[in-house]
């Protein structure tokens, strides 16, 4: 699997991710213009504030430490390797055995334990109100999303990403009830682990709501440049997850170039089509109550079991 | 050859125990010779242990006890595995011990030398017995030797009460385990473990040795209900203490409690398994919601470690059941991740607690409403104690991750048992241990940010000073454990199949190459912790060094942005308390709860919630009413007067001759 | 193992049936509950339309359209008018809180599986493995029935365990003979309207629907 065509076509996906990631958060912005019968900023916008943040100077708040400072590239990296390890556009990829499912989820717990301590090296009221929100989100979306990869594996008999997904790519193409409460679960809790409406707002700066964007708020210049890119990979490789394990289909299996420049454009229309359907929900649906999140995270976790169960009686 | 070797390291720790009282008094020959020594004993004694793991199983007898009843002593992979875990764990703790202990705090040094070694021999030697009556004088020697290490301080009432209430747990849990061995001897009358390795019982014998075998060790180990003793005693003892007996005296509990059910007896019943997964998951849900709401740093350690002993049982208990269905190979998935999890546990919650010992020393302060910004005034301690908090809290590529990893692949192939209710209900249980897994981040964001993040919540905390060089080695040995053991888990899983051999006959199908890990099968799962990291690390550096090559590496500091309200103190951060409200708000019927909240006019406005444990008033204060009572009928026969007692005996001797006669 | 298509969109009714009754168990607002039993009846319709026409059994178009007459729009429409006559718009209380009966509700899940297996072995319909998920809702709406405090969610548990049935007849049989059914549901109309006037009647005595205050009728 390490050999060299396999490592570049890696970096080249890799690379891929990280620039087009914004441009997705982008077109996520714009629907929701759209929807919202608001004019909408141009697609680039996103590039353009990351652009002005890595020129500005960062202000560093007095009592902050290094593991503070270094906490940005850490949570930048771990996205990175989560945007590598989907499977995007070739499921036989070089870094896809390096982790499974699991330490996907690891991953992301990784990521989210190093911003909450971020959050709270400042000392004010605020980033610890966001480290200790974003935790409690993290304890009630892991269990749900768990679940979720669980029925998926059962299905394929893998926890590896890219087995289960060359797995539900290649089964004839018939209604799975399990996959579909799976999918309406997944969908839930990327919501909440992406900083999105019902549960929390990305474009809030009220202090009181805030989750994400609480744990932020020290940050700026650069370091708050590398958070927010990290943030839309995050999204990107939530949607990408989405797609591999729900909609499998036109991802390229071999790693040889002429598949991946064809499963390239099938990846942007699912990608677009994805974006609108968030921007869909967050247009249609209210942010929730900070103790309402326990309900709806629950309901999902709900719909996953049943997914499972159902996988059992139905599909077995 | 191993055998040997840990005798010569147990009369090693033996003859430093009684150094210890020769010099009591003297510091500077106790803190730093003789433990020293012990930590260079306890490294010879874990080589003897990886070397007892490769080379099979050898005994012997020791002409020492009663007479006719010589102590029986044998080695072999399981209790090899075990001395490694011991040796390597207290290697660092003893090191650190060294820099630790200071004159005028409880006990003498020399007395605190002489606990602190009978209890790494004893711990070795529980190990090592092969009869139950040296098991049992081991066994008891380990907890009295802890008992005096919990009692230090015992100046305090609430540490003497802590220790009343362990010894009392102990004993029950030990006369549990007196009887498991009197049903696994089954009628032969011979009580060493080669007889009863060939006694097979009946179903229902085996079940009563397995009740028995689970409370009693079960007890040890701190599994619900039998947990109230842990969060007591674990932080009443010094710090070195509470770190060995949170790693690795628990870990006895789980290696006898391994030893009855996988070699001692043949046969196996799958519903013993699916009780012991039960109480595993209770264990280790219950362990970490407590965990989250406490607001002093040892407890909330302390509680933690009771999550990661329902971990390891929970292991325990698939293994059984896959035992008990001859899915051989997933039993060894499930013992393999058990019995990583053990020696994880033992890394992360050794340094943790070391960790908390250079804070309460530096600090005076246990409390974690009154710390706070330790990582400005000890950054070799808060970043060690970073590396031990990633690790517990479970994420990737340090160590704990690695045993959670393989704990979940074990539940993950439940669905090919041949039963129909546990292939859909375990499955489901799974939740339980992403829950637990999940909540254990939590507790430990909340413990290191805390501690060391933020600014600090008292004056006298700009004078914490970092630890001295003693303890610093200690933690350095331990911190690097844990990242080894968790970037490395194809040499570490290596050495537990040999365990997994002897107990079960057949290892783990592992088709692992020395970078990805990968159980079973590897198109089925793989995790490569090795190339995890690289890839961060490569990414990490290189945005770096982009950011700096292509824009500018200027930063300047300011104050932090105050919400347009400026008269912010250090005690507006999250306390202990407001970090674990989403914690008592969301499990709030596992707690019993009592607040006060302060009425509108009040001028000092007090605000208290306490939060207990609700077994504790169903279970434990029931139990003690009614022995209470009965002690009041006893108390009856008290008179007081000479001539009753007389009477007593004289009674008595009149009925004993009737029934020799 | 390829399901024909109908049986593929069975399954799926089967699995939605499933999830509404866990949606009306968790479910706070008793208008809400009555939306959420019509569209089970519309469900369980659907679900009934397709098996008649997969296996071209006539009599079940029949049972449909009783189903859709009955279940869907004559029941919530009583229930409804019930709501509004009696003022009885507010929350539900349950005895058990919502997550503990969501866990219990899992368990029956499994457990309603585990016993629907032997049964759908025996069974040779198309749509025998539903059977479990009929069971499920059955035992479902049972534990609705149990853990509501109220006089009328109580009712929609009672109606709900009916679709179950009507639902298990379905998959294990291809529904029962036309007699029987027209009984149900002419026993499930008498019966509504039985405690039609029976809620007015403790409404009356009580001055509150909560079925609490029964226990003092117990002489004692």
């Amino acid at each position: 699997m390490l050999t060299i065509a396999g490592i570049a076509a890696q970096l080249t996906e890799l690379m891929l991710a990280v620039l087009l990631a914004p441009l997705f958060t982008g077109w996520v912005n714009m629907c929701r213009a759209w929807m919202q019968n608001k004019s909408a900023p141009p697609l680039l916008t996103p590039y353009r504030v990351l652009l002005k943040l890595f020129n500005k100077e960062p202000v560093l708040a007095q009592n902050a430490s290094p593991l503070f400072r270094i906490t940005p590239y850490i949570i930048f990296g771990c996205m990175c390797l989560a945007a590598a390890i989907v499977p995007t556009l070739d499921i036989n990829l070089p870094f896809n055995a390096a982790a499974d499912a699991i330490a996907l989820v690891g991953l992301f717990a990784l990521a989210r334990v190093f911003m909450s301590l971020a959050a709270m090296d400042i000392g004010t009221a605020f980033g610890t109100l966001g480290a200790r929100r974003e935790m409690m989100i993290g304890f009630l979306a892991e269990p749900a999303l768990l679940m979720v990869l669980f029925t998926a594996s059962l299905i394929s008999g893998s926890t590896s990403l890219s087995s289960i997904v060359g797995q539900l790519g290649r089964m004839e193409l018939m209604i799975y009830p399990s996959l579909a409460f799976a999918g309406v679960a997944f969908t839930m809790v990327s919501l909440a682990e992406n900083a999105r409406i019902p549960v929390d707002n990305p474009a809030t700066h009220l202090e009181l709501t805030m989750i994400h964007e609480a744990m932020l708020l020290e940050y700026s210049g650069r370091h708050l440049a590398l958070m927010e890119w990290a943030a839309s990979l995050k999204l990107f490789a939530y949607s990408c997850i989405g797609i591999a394990l729900f909609v499998p289909f036109g991802i390229a299996d071999g790693g040889n170039w002429l598949g991946i420049l064809i499963s390239l454009p099938v990846l942007a229309v699912k990608l677009a089509a994805g974006g609108f359907l968030l921007a869909l929900i967050e247009s249609v649906s209210a942010k929730m109550r900070i103790f309402r999140a326990p309900e709806f995270l629950g309901t999902a976790f709900l719909l996953a079991v049943l997914a499972m169960l159902i996988h059992f009686l139905l599909e077995s | 050859m191993p055998l040997q070797t840990v005798l010569a390291v147990i009369v090693l720790w033996l003859a430093i125990a009684l150094l210890g009282i020769a010099f009591a008094r003297n510091l500077r020959i106790v803190a730093k010779i003789l433990f020293p020594l012990g930590a260079a004993g306890a490294l010879v004694l874990a080589a003897a242990g990886f070397a007892a793991t490769l080379g099979g199983t050898a005994s012997l007898v020791l002409p020492l006890g009663l007479p006719d009843l010589p102590f029986h002593l044998r080695i072999d992979a399981l209790s090899g595995f075990f001395l490694l875990l011991l040796g390597s764990v207290s290697a660092g703790v003893s090191v650190f011990a060294s820099g630790y202990l200071r004159p005028g705090e409880g006990n003498a040094p020399g007395l605190q030398c002489l606990y602190y070694h009978v209890f790494l021999a004893s711990m070795a030697l529980v190990l090592v017995a092969n009869d139950a009556y040296a098991f049992m004088v081991f066994w008891e020697t380990m907890a009295l030797s802890s008992y005096f290490l919990v009692v230090s301080d015992h100046a305090k009432a609430e540490i003497r009460s802590a220790g009343f209430l362990y010894i009392l747990i102990a004993h029950v849990g030990a006369v549990a385990i007196l009887l498991c061995f009197g049903v696994l001897q089954g009628g032969t009358g011979d009580y060493s473990f080669d007889a009863m390795r060939k006694v097979a019982l009946t179903p229902f014998w085996g079940t009563i040795a397995f009740a028995l075998a689970l409370a009693g060790f079960g007890a040890k180990a701190g599994i619900v209900p039998l947990h109230v003793w842990l969060p007591e005693a674990h932080p009443a003892a010094p710090s070195p203490a509470s770190a060995l007996m949170s790693a690795v005296m628990l870990k006895t509990a789980v290696y006898g409690f391994l030893r009855v059910m996988f070699d001692l007896m043949g046969t196996q019943i799958w519903w013993w398994g699916v009780i012991v997964l039960a109480v595993g998951l209770a264990t280790a849900l219950y362990g970490v919601i407590f965990s989250a709401v406490q607001s002093d740093m040892k407890r909330l350690l302390a509680w933690s470690s009771i999550e990661n002993i329902g971990f390891i049982f929970a292991g325990a208990g698939l293994a059984i059941t896959f035992r008990a269905y001859e899915m051989r190979s997933l039993a060894a998935l499930a013992l393999t991740a058990m019995l990583y999890h053990s020696l994880n546990h033992g890394f992360f919650k050794s340094l943790l607690f070391l960790a908390t010992g250079s804070v309460l020393h530096a600090t005076r302060e246990r409390s974690l409403g009154k710390l706070g910004g330790l990582i400005h005034r000890m950054p070799w301690v808060a970043w060690l104690a970073l590396v031990g908090t990633l690790a517990i809290a479970g994420v990737p590529p340090l160590n704990g991750f690695v045993s959670e990893w393989l704990l979940l692949q074990a539940f993950l192939f439940t669905p090919g048992l041949p039963q129909n209710y546990l292939n859909m209900f375990i499955p489901v249980a799974t939740a339980v241990v992403v829950l637990a897994a999940a909540l254990a981040g939590y507790v430990m964001v909340k413990f290191y940010g805390v501690v060391f993040l933020g600014r600090p919540r008292e004056e006298k905390l700009v004078d914490a000073h970092d630890a001295g060089p003693w303890e610093k080695a200690g933690l350095l040995w331990l911190a690097a454990g844990c990242v080894i053991l968790g970037l490395l888990p194809v040499s570490v899983i290596d050495v537990i199949d040999q365990v997994n051999r002897q107990l079960l006959g057949q290892g783990l199908g592992n088709s692992s190459n020395w970078l990805f890990l990968a159980p079973i099968k590897p198109e089925r799962s793989s995790y490569s912790p090795l190339l995890f990291l690289a890839v961060v690390a490569l990414v990490v550096l290189a945005t770096w060094y982009l950011v700096r090559h292509f824009y500018h590496g200027r930063v300047r500091r300011g104050p932090a942005w105050d919400c347009g309200f400026p008269f912010q103190t250090a005690r507006m951060q999250d306390s202990a308390e407001g970090f674990g409200q989403p914690v008592r708000q969301v499990f709030e019927p596992f707690f019993r709860m009592r607040r006060e909240l302060p009425s509108p006019e009040d001028r000092a406005p007090r605000y208290r919630v306490t939060v207990e444990d609700h077994l504790w008033h169903w279970l434990y204060l029931p139990i003690g009413r009614v022995t209470e009572f009965a002690s009041t009928l006893v108390n009856k026969l008290q008179q007081g007067r000479i001539s009753v007692y007389l009477l007593y005996s004289f009674l008595t001797l009149i009925v004993l001759l009737f029934l020799v006669r | 193992m390829a399901l024909s298509l109908p049986s593929q969109f069975i399954n799926l009714l089967a699995a939605m049936m499933l999830l509404i009754a866990f949606a009306m168990l968790s479910q706070r607002r008793v208008l809400t509950l009555i939306n959420l039993f019509a569209l089970q009846g519309l469900t369980l319709t659907l679900s009934t339309l397709l098996v008649a026409w997969a296996t071209s059994q006539p009599h079940l178009y029949w049972s449909a359209l009783i189903t859709f007459l009955l279940k869907v729009l004559l029941l919530p429409w009583i229930l409804h008018r019930l709501v509004r006559k009696l003022n009885v718009k507010w929350d539900i209380e349950t005895l058990i809180n919502i997550p503990m009966t969501m866990i219990v509700g899992i368990v029956l899940v499994i457990l309603a599986f585990n016993l629907a297996l032997p049964i759908s072995a025996l069974a040779g319909t198309i749509t025998r493995s539903t059977l479990g998920i009929a069971l499920a809702i059955v035992l479902l709406a049972f534990l609705m029935m149990i853990t509501r405090s109220k006089a009328i969610p109580q009712v929609i548990g009672f109606l709900a365990m009916e679709n179950g049935l009507f639902f298990a007849a379905t998959s294990a049989t291809y529904g029962m003979p036309m007699v029987v059914e027209l009984g149900i549901a002419l026993d499930v109309l008498v019966g509504m309207v039985i405690l039609g006037v029976f809620f007015f009647q403790i409404r009356e005595h009580f001055d509150s629907l909560d079925i609490r205050h029964l226990e003092k009728l117990k002489e004692d």
